[in-house]
This record gives structure tokens, sequence and C-alpha cells, in this order.
């Protein structure tokens, strides 16, 4: 059974707002026609390719890179004795009080440590030829010892990821919420133990990275073209490395294919290959490859956390503690230490628990870095509190459906202040709960499970109610502010351009903005450009990431569309012969009732602003309007998903037979990009539960680097969805939007893996580690049966 | 280095003549010596499907062939499509059913889909979705993929 609940809408209707409409990107990328990094061109460009360490650990004895120099057509072959003076450290934006932090170069000193440490770049006319070049480059290499396990790296006598830091741990992070943790463990009739394993994950956007820089060595400036969710972090951050100012260097991300967090970064490549074009005075391009983008790009995830819940009798849930040891692997990127402590910020789920603690130990392992990947420390969060929300109710015996609502803020709670120290802004998880749980057929569901049951089958139901954080965010929260900043300017021919400060690589923000703006403008959206992603362009902005675009972005274009339409009023009135308050503005035209019949439209109003002979004194000629939006808050989009599936006794398969989601994002611009974005998260999760993990062996070395070995899901992993929605509008921003980025990710893991769980409860079986792969159920099915 | 080879290939039913080394990956002849770059490279292992192509009607993974196999061949890429600029049901599907997000895997997955169509022209989800096993989408989750190439073969079989 299948839902589609969108018919797409006429685009020629208003208002476009809350409308499924087709997007406005679509027609040049399935012509083929997107200009991606790698189809980027430029006269005299030369390629870049790098070498990377086979070992995990190893002191770098040599490097003869006579022969690769030797091969024609080879323009360069350096080490990081020649580039890293002049490249910087890859910088960490994380502010965490006492945090021991490796220097990380763009090559690799005298030392390797992981396996994918770039090494030396070879620059050749060719790529075919840079890379016979980096085959042709010998280092000797003296192994030292690995640690991999980041329980392992914490126990004294452990190897030293970086022997001169004394200790593989980078941080210790306590946080401790509403009330008296202890007091909570005392009073309580039974304390809950669990631990979980949130595994390591790749985030394997199809597009690998890919960077072209170009110096114009005449104006010393530097363009850059980057496949990244964060042009504007970058062109901050990487002055600091190569030392040409901001105002001189143009940050373009064209055409991005998808991120997921991998491209929220600042990565050693891009300052390698800029360094390079400016070195080399020529235009240099560096595609990473599949394999070097699973052991190179962030990873995400890779916590293991001990878990205690104190609970009464009667489910009362009095605290929560976490310990949690976060694997950051061998060194820090742009938000390494940062993302383990997200997860401590929305610890208490959607419920109201009294007092909590958490300590999270960051180490470090001979391992790629890891970071933000889609969710950053809440699906870790989700996952676990949903999980022991189960794992309490069944301790307890309670339904754990009441479990959850007898813990759930009433909507009259919100903003509703939790022990975490956040407050959430608005919500109504019952709601979407009683939702879920009609679409889904709740009764039914349950007596087919036992039916099921009862004819011998491993039949289970998996339910989550989830909350996270969108919108990010307020500065004060962000390392490098939170704000969004846009520009609304009618052109002379009433054209609408639309400059925003955040770079979609996928959401269709060209779209859902031209909708926010041609409603509130009154133009035909075929009338609405959207430029973005290049810092020419869009010179200030915050970029991508944390599900802010709409959010926070499309807040910035709503102030400056008010600011361009009060603007138009004061000539409107000019001409009207009144004042700015008799002026009504509707639908694209300008009235003024009871003064004069005149209708003055956008065409008119625009040539007066631009050929400016008629202006009042004081009012600036043309007609655009620019505005920095700073959140007061973030947002706290919920929902709650409903699994089914089936286990397969013989070969361990999980098949999900059934899937309800029902998410709140807010008021939704373009139900169809929100359906796409809920589909695309969960996709997510299926992967995590299932099949997905990063594994390196105990020598370091990465056991998935390929698709061959790092299973993403396919399309016939993919159950049908039933989808559906409440609405609770937020009231951090005009739009009362929350964002959805991430949403599926989040709410869909905890889901399915109580589903598996519940599969299992029969034959006595309370815990697995994910991923829930075939072999690992069908080993649990076989030890029980 | 190994001596050039001649080649000569129908690119979307334009004739190409070219001299290529022989290790030279169909995917970059059409991207590199062509300037077709509306074809992808997602992982050069022929696991992804980002470089689908078709040659001689069959879908062929481009990272799989070298440019001198494709000698004497008919190739069609993304940007071949269309007729006249009229979108093929596929990309038109495609559209209609926000079956992209990033659109990098779209080329692959929109030629895979025709060739799929042409071998099936009224297949049930699950047929797509198998005939899809070879192309990989980290952004949509499939089922707006599976609902464009529905929609594609239904307005063709409406005529
Ligand atoms: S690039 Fe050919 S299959 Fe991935
Ligand atoms: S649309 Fe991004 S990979 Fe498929």
């Amino acid at each position: 059974m299948r839902r589609r609940r969108w018919p797409v809408a006429d685009p020629n209707t208003t208002p476009y707002v809350g409308r499924a409409m087709k997007r406005i990107e679509d027609p040049r990328l399935i012509r083929g026609e997107g200009t991606y990094t790698d189809d980027l061109r430029l006269p005299g460009m030369v390629h870049a390719a790098i070498l990377r360490s086979p070992h995990a650990h190893a002191r770098i004895r040599k490097i003869d890179t006579t022969a690769a120099k030797a091969i024609p057509g080879v323009v360069a072959v350096l080490t990081g004795a020649d580039v890293n003076a002049s490249c910087g450290l890859v910088p960490c934006a994380a502010a965490i009080p006492d945090l021991k932090a490796p220097k990380h170069t763009v090559l690799a000193g005298d030392r390797v440590y992981f396996v994918g440490h770039a090494v030396a770049v070879a620059v050749a006319s060719d790529p075919y030829i840079a890379r016979d070049a980096i085959e042709a480059i010998d280092v000797d290499y003296d192994p030292l010892p690995v640690v991999t396990n980041a329980e392992d790296a914490v126990k004294i006598g452990s190897p030293l990821t970086h022997p001169d830091l004394g200790s593989n741990v980078a941080y210790t992070h306590n946080v401790s919420g509403g009330g008296n943790i202890d007091e909570a463990f005392r009073k309580a009739d039974r304390i809950v133990k669990h631990r979980l394993y949130h595994q390591r994950l790749t985030p394997m956007p199809i597009e690998p990275r890919g960077v072209v820089a170009s110096y114009h060595t005449g104006e010393g400036t530097l363009t850059l073209w980057t496949a990244t969710q964060i042009p504007h972090l970058i062109r901050t951050l990487l002055p600091g490395m190569i030392g040409v100012p901001e105002n001189k260097m143009r940050i373009v991300a064209p055409e991005v294919g998808g991120g997921f967090g991998a491209k929220l970064n600042v990565y050693p490549e891009e300052a390698l290959i800029a360094h390079l074009a400016m070195r080399l005075h020529t235009p240099v391009k560096w595609i990473e490859s599949r394999r070097d983008n699973a052991a190179a790009t962030i990873h995400g995830r890779d916590q293991v956390g001990e878990y205690e819940v104190a609970v009464k009798n009667d489910g009362t849930i009095l605290g929560l503690k976490s310990k949690t040891i976060a694997d950051l692997g061998s060194y820090l990127q742009l938000l390494t230490p940062a993302v383990p402590t997200l997860t401590g910020l929305v610890l208490t789920g959607c419920y109201t628990i009294p007092a909590v603690k958490m300590e999270i130990v960051g180490v470090y392992t001979n391992k790629m870095a890891t970071d933000a990947y889609r969710g950053a420390g809440r699906p870790e969060a989700t996952y676990l509190i949903e999980r022991l929300m189960d794992v309490v109710a069944q301790e307890l015996k309670i339904d754990r459906l009441d479990l959850r609502l007898k813990h759930f803020p009433a909507p009259g709670d919100f903003p509703f202040p939790t022990s975490c120290g956040l407050v959430y802004d608005s919500g109504n998880y019952a709601a979407a709960l009683t939702k879920a749980k009609q679409l889904a057929n709740w009764d039914q569901l349950l007596k087919d499970r036992a039916a099921a049951r009862a004819a011998g089958k491993l039949s289970g139901i998996g339910v989550s109610t989830y909350v996270e954080i969108c919108a990010m965010g307020p500065s004060k929260a962000m390392p490098a502010g939170g704000w969004e900043w846009g520009c609304v300017r009618m052109e002379i021919s009433a054209k609408v351009t639309v400059i925003t400060g955040v770079s979609p690589h996928g959401q269709g923000q060209e779209t859902t903005f031209a909708q926010i703006v041609a409603d509130r403008v009154g133009v035909p959206i075929e009338d609405v450009v959207i430029l973005h992603g290049d810092t020419s362009v869009a010179h200030y902005g915050r970029d991508t990431y944390g599900s802010r675009g709409t959010a926070v972005g499309g807040t910035a274009i709503v102030m400056c569309i008010d600011k361009m339409i009060a603007k138009a009023k004061t000539l409107a009135a000019h001409l009207f012969e009144t004042t700015s308050d008799h002026v009504v503005f509707e639908n694209g035209r300008f009235t003024s009732p009871g003064v004069t019949n005149r209708v003055i439209t956008w065409p008119e109003l625009a040539g007066e602003f631009y050929v400016a002979k008629n202006l009042p004194p004081g009012l600036e000629p043309g007609l655009e309007a620019s505005s920095f939006f700073e959140p007061q808050n973030f947002t706290f989009p919920f929902g709650t998903h409903i699994c089914a599936v089936d286990l397969d006794r013989d070969t361990g398969h999980v098949k999900i037979t059934k899937y309800v989601a029902v998410d709140d994002c807010g008021p939704q611009i373009n139900p169809l990009i929100v359906e796409g974005q809920v589909q695309g998260g969960i996709a997510h999760s299926i992967g995590q539960v299932l099949f997905e993990q990063t594994i390196y062996n105990e020598d370091g070395q990465l056991v998935t680097g390929e698709f061959m070995d790092y299973a993403i899901p396919r399309a016939h992993d993919i159950p049908d969805y039933i989808l559906g929605s409440t609405v609770t509008p937020s009231p951090i921003n005009p739009l009362g939007v929350k964002g959805v980025g991430e949403a599926g990710t989040i709410g869909a893991t905890p889901a399915i893996a109580n589903a598996v769980m519940d599969a299992l409860e029969p034959l006595g079986i309370t815990h697995m580690n994910l991923p829930m792969t075939p072999e690992k159920v069908w080993q649990a099915i076989k030890t029980k049966t | 280095m190994p001596m050039p080879f001649h080649i000569h290939v129908t690119v979307n039913k334009a004739d190409q003549h070219h001299d290529v080394e022989p290790r030279l990956l169909l995917v970059h002849y059409l991207r590199d010596v062509c300037g077709l770059t509306g074809t992808h490279v997602g992982c050069e292992t022929s696991l992804c499907g980002a470089c689908t192509v078709l040659v001689d009607g069959k879908a062929v993974k481009s990272c799989t062939m070298f440019a001198v196999q494709a000698d004497g061949s008919s190739v069609t890429t993304i940007e071949g499509l269309a007729t006249n600029g009229q979108l093929h049901a596929v990309q038109q599907g495609f559209w209609e059913c926000h079956g992209l997000q990033c659109g990098f895997c779209t080329p692959g997955m929109i030629m895979t889909s025709v060739a799929l169509l042409a071998r099936n022209a009224a297949p049930s989800r699950e047929q797509i979705a198998e005939g899809l096993r070879g192309n990989l989408c980290r952004c949509t989750g499939y089922s707006h993929i599976i609902d464009a190439v529905n929609h594609a073969a239904k307005a063709v079989a409406r005529g």
C-alpha cells in the first residue's frame, strides 16, 4: 500500500507557497547541463593527484619523487616539506575548553596517522599522468603502533595517536542539567542500564569532493571552485591558511552533488590546490576518487555510550545519566569535537526528564576524522533515548506508547525548557503520535503481529517519537555566527533577483525561495531568480547545514521583501500624492482607496526607481534591500515514525513491511520537496540500521573503502511509505517553518532498530549492535533457537 | 607512452573521430574529449551507475569500458535524450515526480530507466526497483525515482 498525497500543482496558480510545485532547478539537471566542479575546464588547467598513506600510523623516513618527476607531462611533485609552510593548518572552529589538538598540516610532515593521510601531490597536464606520477613516488615508511578502538585508546598503555599530546583523550565534556541527579537516582525504584553503539558511518555523497583553483597574479585574486556546502565559511577560514585576503578571494560552490555534512568542512585540499595554482601560475584541478572519498572525507557518528535511567515503578522517569566515548579519529576537522556535544543537547528527546548528566570523552584513534554527518549528534541522542524508552517499558512491563505519552510536555507547556538547557519552541507531540497510529492502523498492526507470531514468524513493530534541533542557529550558539544574509532586488524590468547566503546542494531552495518571493512580492514565479553559492554574488552568508536554509535563509529574504515593499510604498505615496500609511499593497498592486482610483504596478514603480526623475526628496534610487536575520532560538521539529518488520529465520534478512512517518516541520513551503527530504533521510537510516558501517581492521586498514564494501541502500531496499504531517508553526521566524533536512535520518533509525528488537523479543534477545545485518540477525536467532 | 588508437564513435547522432590512448575510459572520452559533461563519475569502479550511457541501445556503465571498445558504436548520453528540445518521457517523469535532489546520479538514473522501459514498457514498482539496482542515489531515497519511472511508463502508454 502506498499513498501519494501531492498532485503536482499547476505553476500558474497562486499562492505558490504550500503547493507541491516542480523544481525550478531540475530542467538543467535532467538535461545533463548542470555544471559540477568536475565539469569545469579552464584554459591551461593542470590536474593534481594526491598520494595517500597506506599505513594507519608510520614515520616517514624518506620520500623519493625523482621517478615521478621524470614522467613526461608531469608539472610538479611536492611533499609536505615543500608546501606546508605556505598552507597553514586545517582549521577547527569548535570551542571546547581544554581541548588538546594535533596540528594537522595539508600534507603529512614526518608522520602519517591514518590510512588516507595525504603524503604528496603530483600535478600533470592530464589526470591520468598525474595518477601515474603518484604511483611512481617512493615513500619509505617506518610503521608505528596503531589504535583504532576508542575504548582501547583511553586505556593505560594504549598506543598514542599523537605521542606529543601525551594521551589519546582530546577532551572531557560534562553537562548536567535540571534537578539534582544524585537525588533522582536515590529516589528511583529501579535503575535501567543499557549500552549502545553508534557505529561509524561514511556519508558517501555520489559526487566526491573536488576543487579547481585559479590565481590571477596581476590582481592578486584567487577564485576557488569547490564541491562544498559552505563557500562563505571557506572564504572566512582559507585566508588564514594561504595568506590571500578575504576580499581578494572568491569561493564558488557550483552545482554540488550532495553533501550530508561531508562537504561542511574546510579540507586540506582546498588550501593545497589554491596554493598550487598560486605557485604554478596556472589553474589546477583536483577531483577526489571514490576510494579517497571513503578514506579522507569525514566520517560520522562513532560513539559508544553507557546509559542509566532512574525510574519509579509506575514508569515515571526521574533522571538520565550518560557516559559516552566519542571516536574523533586522528585529527580535528571543522566541527569534529562539537558533534558529540550536540548529542548532549537533545539527550532528553521529547520527554520531561527532570535531571540529566552527561559525560563525553573525545578520543583520538588512527582513523579519519569524524564530523557532522546528516543529523550530527542528534541521531545518536534520538537513537539512545528512543531505544531506552523501549527498554524501560519492557523492564517495567508498561506500554511503550503510554510511557512516551506520560512524559510528553503538553502543547500548553511550550516554550518548553529542557533539563539539557534548551527551550523547545513549539510542539504537539501527542498529535503526531496519534496521527501516525491512525495512518499505521495501529490496532490492526498489533493484531497482525500477534497472528504472525502465533504462526511462528518473527515480526516486530518499532516506534520512535523524536524531536530535533534545526534552523541553526542563534549566533551565540554557533562557532562562526548563525545568522543569515539575503538580498532582494527588483530590476528595472520588474524581474526579481534574490541573492541568498545559504548554499543549497539538492535541497531545492531555488524553488522554495522563489515560491516565497513570488507570493510576497506579487510577481509570477518565472520572474524570480535565486542566486547562491558564489561569494562574488552572495557576499555574505553562513551557508547550508543544520536544516537552516529556509528557516534562517528564507527569513532573511522575507525581511528584505518587507523592506523593499516599504520603500516602494514611499514612492507610490509620492505618486498618489498621499502618505505611505494610505497606500495599500496587495498582489503586486499599489492602491490608495479613498485617495485615488489609480493603480500602480511593479513595472511602473520599478521604472520610476531606476530612471529616478520623480523620486520624493530623500528617497534613494534603486529598489533593493538586504538583511541579516539573527534567529533568537533554534527550531525543534518533531514527529512519530512507526515501522513494522518481518525477519527471515533462515537468512536473517530484515524486511520492512510497513513504514509510517508523521513529521511536523511547521508549515510546508513545498510539500513535494518536504516529502523528498523525509524519504531521503529515512533511506540514510535504513542504511544505518541494516547495512552501513565504516570498518577499520586492527591494523587501521580501511575495509570499507568502496561502494563494494560500504553498502548504502539501493532502490529495492526501500519500503513503500505512508507519510503524513502535522503543522505546528515555530514562533521563531515569520514563516513559522522549522526545517526538514535531517528529520528523516533522526526519526527513522530508532523506529527501525526498535522494530527489529521487538521482533527478536520473543526469543529473549534484548540487545544487538547496529547495523543489524542479516548475518548478525541470523546469528542471534540461531543462538536462541 | 602507448600508441594512440583511432576511433570513430557516433555520439548523440554526431560522428566523432579521435585518436585516443588505449587506456582512456569511455566516460572520460565523452566528458573530456567530446565535452559532454552530463555523464558523471561517482566511483570509477562500475558500482554507482552515475556514468551510465546507452551503447548501441544498451545501458552501459561508461567507466567500465575503454573508449577504444566503443569504436564503431553508437552512444547516447543524457545530452542526446531530448528531441528538438522536447524532454524525453523519462526526463519529464523525473521532473514531475521530484526524482532528483542534487542531480548528480540523475543522468545515469535516467539512462538506465530509458533502457529499462525499452525492455519492459509497463514495469511494476518492484521491477523498476530491481532494474535500478546498479544505480546509487544518496539524496532521494529512491521512492520518487520509482514514481518518476512509473510516470514515464504511463505517459508513454498514453501516447
Ligand atoms: S562512475 Fe561508473 S559506475 Fe560509478
Ligand atoms: S539526487 Fe543526489 S545522488 Fe541522486
